[in-house]
């Protein structure tokens, strides 16, 4: 099933959807197949990501996949964050996702890492 | 086959499949549509009894092989209403058909000359154009679109002038529907000594053509997206136009004799179809054309103009779901985009996929217009000749149980 309940869940009441003030890293970008756009915001401290939040125009699978990503990430060593795979958030999502739709699951994943490689300053 | 919707359907192997538990209902053809068995044991015959390279090879399979291919060009002159088989070109689709026009045009291209493309192109019929301009120095506008979808007729006037070399739209919006004032297009253009490319890929399929009679430079459309095989499509040029032009690619078959350091170019159409063309491609274009022809172009834009129609008007009364583009069939080609409130187009699409309902979901390759309407993309129902109202009517049964679905 392409929507489990978990996905369905994030979708509806993500848990780190939203902006941070005064991040020390941001990324965005976009699916080329969709247009979806999403952006991750990041505070580090310490050597680990202390807090992130998700944001943009995206499908539930999407939203979902950064929400767990998320999750999963912060209070985690930064490369150990920005080393995170797919086959992580498939796990969480419990979710049959198809072919034609893993750049929903991978393209939090890219963007976090982009966040934590600082390929762009925060705003 | 006797006649278009139900009656048929048995002529299309496809549409007896069953997906996710539920009998299919194929609504993206303006994506592609599917083939009948007519243009599928054409091309098999082909390969079977009569493949070879064409024009070159002496024996017999070859000069069957040369008289299919030609002989479908004819096919498609005719069915297009062209004057002259020299203006029909075969290309592998619409795409490569607007890029050898846009390379061909762009070496005659100086800095301040102008093209002017419209706000709700195919990134087919746009970023070739972008890249031409780019290359030379040209300035690249934009027809708005205003109101329900329709060309801001008006702006063209203003953005046409002496610095325009040439005007590049859509026949029909790959996502609005709307159907472009094309004649208007064509003589305004020409008034202003402009050349027109008009990108036929969503005409081509649904409305009977008579290129002769529109006037416009080039006409471009795709065999995939008329009942015919993927990997073949159509540039119709004027001949006195193509004339004038340089061939975009070299190779082998565009030419007549060939020294060293230069070559003379073949005649008409064969100098802009360099290498082995798309010869099944052709032929089983050839079948579909004829398909087509036989059930009628205007029976066939009359029975999509109906789907329409009740599409328009079953989705239109969904709490909701909103429409994109013209709400009178009447202008309308074979297409109807739509949203539903708080559901991602992707997820839209997937949810009716579960109830094997086959739509498009995304941006459609028209992201300008996307912005223009200030949205990511849209779920897209798109039909053809074996669509039928018992269909469109299952789409908005299934469309009304997609919000509130995630």
């Amino acid at each position: 099933m392409v929507y489990s309940n978990l996905i369905r869940e994030r979708f509806r009441h993500p848990r780190y959807r939203g902006t941070l003030e005064h991040p020390d890293a941001a990324f965005e970008d976009v699916n080329p197949l969709c247009g979806d756009r999403i952006r991750i915001e990041c505070r580090v401290a310490d050597g680990r990501l202390a807090d992130a939040r998700h944001r943009g125009d995206s499908c539930a699978i999407c939203v979902a996949s950064a929400d767990v990503l998320l999750e999963r990430a912060i209070g985690e060593p930064l490369d150990l964050a920005s080393r995170l795979t797919a086959a992580d958030l498939l796990e969480r999502l419990e979710a049959d996702v198809r072919a034609s739709r893993i750049r929903c699951v991978t393209l939090p994943l890219t963007v976090l890492q982009g966040a934590l490689d600082g390929r762009e300053v925060a705003r | 086959m006797s006649g278009v919707g139900e009656a048929c359907r048995a002529d299309f192997p496809i549409l007896s499949r069953v997906v996710n538990g539920w009998p299919l209902i194929y609504l993206d053809s303006a994506a592609s549509s599917q083939k009948p068995r007519q243009v599928i044991e054409t091309v098999s015959g082909y390969y079977e009894r009569s493949h070879a390279n064409v024009h070159r090879s002496i024996h017999t399979l070859g000069e069957e092989a040369t008289d299919l291919y030609e002989g479908a060009r004819d096919a498609v002159r005719a069915f297009v209403g062209a004057r002259f088989r020299e203006e029909i070109v075969f290309t592998r689709g619409t795409t490569e058909a607007i890029n050898l026009v846009a390379q061909c045009v762009a070496r005659t291209l100086r800095p301040g000359d102008e093209i002017i493309v419209t706000e709700m192109e195919h990134h087919s019929n746009l970023i070739p154009w972008q890249m031409a301009c780019r290359d030379h120095g040209a300035g690249l506008k934009a027809v708005p679109v205003i109101g329900d979808g329709f060309l801001d007729m008006e702006a063209f006037g203003r953005l046409l002038s002496p610095r325009t070399r040439l005007v590049a739209a859509a026949h029909v919006s790959n996502v609005l529907g709307t159907i472009n004032p094309v004649a208007e297009i064509v003589s305004r253009s020409h008034e202003a000594g402009a050349l027109v490319l008009i990108d036929g890929a969503q005409g081509a399929p649904h409305l009977s053509l008579d290129l002769a009679g529109m006037g416009a430079d080039f006409y471009t459309f795709s065999g995939h997206k008329m009942l015919g095989p993927t990997g073949v499509g159509v540039l119709y040029g004027r001949r006195e136009v193509l004339e004038t032009l340089e061939p975009a690619w070299g190779g082998g078959e565009m030419i007549k004799e060939v020294w060293i350091d230069h070559a003379q170019w073949n005649d008409l159409p064969w100098r802009f179809e360099p290498g082995t063309p798309p010869i099944a491609g052709a032929v089983g274009l050839r079948a579909a054309v004829e398909y087509l022809g036989k059930l009628g172009m205007e029976r066939v834009a009359a029975h999509e103009r109906d789907l329409t129609a009740r599409c328009l008007d079953a989705l239109g009364r969904i709490a909701g779901v909103t429409l994109y583009g013209p709400r009178n069939p009447e202008i309308k080609g074979a297409v109807v985009a739509f949203n539903v409130e708080g559901i991602h187009p992707h997820d839209g699409a997937a949810l009716l996929d579960e109830k094997g309902i086959a739509v498009r979901a995304g941006h459609h390759c028209a992201q300008p217009l996307m912005k223009r309407l200030g949205i990511v993309g849209t779920l897209r129902a798109s039909f053809s000749v074996y669509n039928t109202p018992a269909e469109v009517e299952r789409l908005a049964e299934a469309v009304k149980g997609v919000r509130g679905a995630l």
